[in-house]
């Protein structure tokens, strides 16, 4: 076995069934999703509640403890793309008036209102409620739309990020503390728009419940990032990690999310402790920078995998988890102060990995073994995109990575050209083949 | 510190309204430079809404970066595709050495200024950040949120300075704001009440103008012009009367404005909103700070920007039309920008709703062409008038 990693696993998971353990990762997370939007679907016939949420700061925790579901509009825009549907959606977005250059997943959820919440995984209900930060701006105004069509109530959580980079105060702080205390007053307002759409009493001990499966989860996130740093990868962080990210956000604050990140950690420590990989073989090592592609999902991965590129980071398993990657374990012994902790520190995580992410980017690539960047900036999210070609400036400028640079779209098939991603993708992997051979050239005089 | 614009005192309003022109047009910022000249530093704030009080309390330039009607040679390279052009401009005229700042700070108002913050701070040594303006204005925790906020801002602007910011200073630097916003609101009195006196472009270059210069220079600028303004000679037309909407961050060309002030009266708009964004005098108070943070939420304005439960967006729209008597709305964007564009939407419904009548648009800042817009304003003018 080759690896690089620390404090890989040893003992129990290395003894495993092998055919009961690889795969399973993929497996029940795929069951998983399904069985949930089964449960969207039929929530309305039981007279339960459902919350539009986003996945960067969804108060999944507090939501569940009141039995509320969460609805996460961008995961069903992706299953719309992914399930080459979208444009259908979108096409019904812009016909109500939306603009070819907004973000296409406000568009296609547009669609999906306007048909009665049918999508290809189930019906998604009418939300009883919304919830969302400010980690993206587009959030708000998607909530406007819900605010429009369905006169709701709709609960902005404002969660002030990092000044500048790497500008970071802590609890005690003065900055800090005022932070802190305007995301913790506007949780208890939330709580009480709760009360009032469940009709139920706020009850601490089942926040304590949700907090704890986050805490699990979010552990066993930390480390399943850290398990790609073993050489082969035993996932790909952009397909993979694109389940795993459903399955993260989706059953935050539940029981199954807690078990299935255990199961998964599992999964790839055995797969570490063997020397597995995924399915082909590795040759080089890529950080992915960006939102991925789902209107080509497979066929954008298998353009790198041909090449045996391995995507074995991916910014989009960090601020789509919403910092899950942060690991941050709430103090369940003051769990609502602890709450608006955590989720001040973990959103400033996200909302940093997509803003000043070259900080992220210069730092995985010694410890993960990165041979090239790969960003991909997309037209819909301008979030994510509008800094990546300064982004890469930076990042080339310390650490001399080599990188590639493609832009297209994780919604709208009008802007994705795959002959002209594969011809950049094509080049990259000629420039790094040839850097490759100078470098053994430079090792070997 | 030296005055910055030269001399008006003795100029006809024309002439002085050409001389604002040319300095909001100007993208080498002379008065910015004249100030550096003199020894004054300079606080870069994009848009939309800055606190600019903090900045002058300390005896620094608040300047307003709006973009410039440049090509963004150096800009561009720092970003991609599908994107508004008053990052990229805004950007190129600190690359190219236009502006020379002590401090850039930008707002989450939208998800490319946030990034502008990034990007910019990748790129100069100097203080770079991100103003935290409320976006749960309606949170009961905002106001003591914002203060703490604003304290902050003054702490980096005291950096800046070396020195402290008093409670005195802010009171007098709130004062000279206050008088601002009364001498804007009196401009847009006479935009609202005589049209044929002002048009659109002209009170925007009286506007804008402010956004580089003291605003103790601006209010005397004002003082001076508004007499001349309604002393002047014009006499009513038969226009429409017409609400423009749009130009909350990215600034439309002035020929454009133009052009639409050849067939239309504009009788009110959102450019450069942010400068008038508190709509009442601020009470100075024991604590200015807390009343400058509870004026941003309590008395305040609107934009596609700021996300308000008790601010409506096109209701906002639809009232602002009926105050000021308009019988149309030009329902404008900027190219890119999400906000604008995503608002686009509710408003017109809104309009629909109301049965008012609009004209929909994008514009670029360095659009250079407007023969197609005109002959369209043209045509949904007269299909008005003659309807
Ligand atoms: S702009 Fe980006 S982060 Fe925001 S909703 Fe769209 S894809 Fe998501
Ligand atoms: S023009 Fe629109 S998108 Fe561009 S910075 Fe301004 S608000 Fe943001």
């Amino acid at each position: 076995m080759s690896t690089t990693t620390s404090n890989l696993p040893q003992g129990a998971a290395a003894t495993k069934d092998k055919s009961s353990i690889i795969g399973r990762g993929n497996k029940d997370g795929n069951q998983l999703f399904r069985d949930w939007y089964q449960e969207l679907t039929t929530a309305p016939s039981r007279g339960e509640h459902s919350a539009y949420v986003f996945v960067m700061g969804s108060l999944a925790e507090v939501l569940q403890s009141f039995d509320i579901h969460t609805i996460f509009p961008e995961v069903n825009g992706l299953q719309t793309a992914v399930r080459h549907v979208a444009d259908d959606y979108i096409a019904q977005g812009e016909d109500y008036g939306f603009s070819a250059d907004v973000c296409a997943y406000v568009k296609a959820d547009v669609g999906l209102q306007l048909r009665g919440g049918d999508h290809p995984m189930g019906k998604i209900p009418k939300p009883s409620m919304a919830v969302y930060t400010n980690a993206c701006n587009t959030y708000l105004k998607w909530a406007e739309i819900w605010e429009r069509m369905y006169n709701m109530p709709s609960v902005t959580i404002d969660i002030p990020g990092s000044r500048a980079a790497g500008r970071h105060t802590w609890s005690g702080h003065v900055d800090f503390e005022n932070d802190l205390k305007y995301v913790r007053g506007q949780i208890g307002e939330l709580i009480t728009v709760c009360e009032t759409v469940t009709g139920k009493k706020f009850d601490i001990d089942r926040l304590r419940e949700t907090m704890h499966h986050t805490n699990v989860m979010m552990e066993r996130y930390e480390r399943l990032i850290e398990l790609n740093k073993a050489k082969p990868a035993p996932y790909n962080a952009v397909t993979d990690g694109t389940v795993y990210l459903g399955v993260a956000n989706g059953f935050r604050g539940r029981a199954e999310g807690a078990k299935y990140f255990t199961d998964l950690v599992e999964e790839m420590e055995y797969k570490v402790a063997n020397g597995i990989g995924t399915t082909f073989e590795e040759k080089y090592r890529l950080v992915f920078v960006g939102v991925p592609c789902y209107p080509i999902f497979r066929r954008f991965n298998e353009m790198f995998t041909e090449w045996g590129g391995a995507f074995v980071g991916s910014s989009y398993m960090w601020f789509a988890s919403g910092g899950a990657n942060t690991g941050f374990q709430y103090d369940l012994d003051r769990p609502l102060d602890s709450l608006a902790e955590g989720l001040l520190v973990t959103t400033r995580d996200a909302m940093d990995t997509m803003f000043y992410s070259n900080r992220n980017i210069v730092d995985t690539i010694e410890p993960f073994g990165i041979d090239g960047v790969v960003y991909h900036p997309i037209k819909s999210c301008r979030t994510v995109s509008t800094g990546l070609a300064d982004n890469r400036r930076a990042v080339i400028e310390e650490s001399g990575a080599a990188t590639l640079f493609v832009e297209s779209d994780h919604m709208d098939k009008r802007v994705v050209s795959e002959a002209q991603l594969k011809n950049r993708i094509d080049a990259f992997f000629e420039g790094l083949a040839t850097r490759r051979v100078r470098q053994s050239a430079g090792e070997s005089r | 510190m030296p005055r910055l614009l030269d001399s008006y005192e003795n100029m006809s309003i024309d002439d002085a309204l050409i001389m604002c022109r040319d300095l909001v047009e100007d993208p080498d910022f002379p008065t910015v430079k004249k100030w550096r000249e003199a020894g004054g530093k300079v606080v870069g704030h994009f848009q939309v809404y800055f606190p600019e009080e903090i900045v002058d309390a300390a005896g620094l330039l608040p300047f307003k970066v709006r973009g410039a009607q440049i090509e963004p040679r150096h800009g561009e390279s720092h970003f991609g595709s599908y994107l508004c052009s008053i990052l990229k401009t805004s950007l190129e005229i600190a690359l190219g050495g236009q502006v020379v700042l002590d401090m850039f700070v930008s707002h989450p108002i939208c998800d490319s200024a946030r990034n502008l913050a990034a990007v910019w701070g990748r790129n100069f040594d100097y203080p770079c950040e991100i103003l935290y303006l409320p976006q749960n204005p309606n949170s009961s925790h905002a106001a003591a949120y914002l203060r703490g906020e604003y304290a902050r801002l003054a702490r980096e602007v005291e950096k800046i300075a070396g020195r402290e910011i008093t409670t005195d200073q802010l009171r007098a630097s709130m004062t000279v704001f206050n008088k601002n916003r009364a001498l804007l609101r009196e401009l847009y009195a006479i935009k609202r009440d005589t049209p044929w006196l002002l048009a659109v472009d002209e009170a925007y270059v009286l506007l804008a103008v402010g956004g580089m210069i003291p605003r103790e220079e601006h209010n005397e600028l004002l003082s001076w012009a508004l007499p001349k303004i309604r002393g002047r000679s014009a006499t009513p037309q038969d226009r429409m009367r017409l609400v423009f909407s749009g130009g909350f961050c990215e600034q439309p060309p002035l020929d454009l404005l133009h052009t639409i002030a050849q067939f239309s009266y504009v009788v009110d708009d959102d450019l450069l909103v942010g400068m008038r964004y508190i709509t009442e005098d601020i009470a100075l108070g024991d604590d200015p700070l807390a009343n400058l943070a509870s004026a941003y939420l309590d008395q305040s304005s609107y934009s596609p920007v700021q996300h308000d439960m008790n601010k409506p967006k096109e209701h906002m729209l639809l009232q602002q039309i009926k105050a000021a008597n308009a019988g149309a709305a030009i329902i404008s964007a900027a190219k890119m920008c999400e906000p604008g564009l995503d608002e686009q939407v509710a408003y017109t419904k809104a309009l629909d709703d109301e049965g008012i009548r609009y004209f929909v648009t994008e514009f670029e800042e360095r659009m250079a062409n407007f023969d197609s817009l005109e002959i369209q304003l043209e045509t949904f003018i007269e299909n008005l008038l003659f309807a």
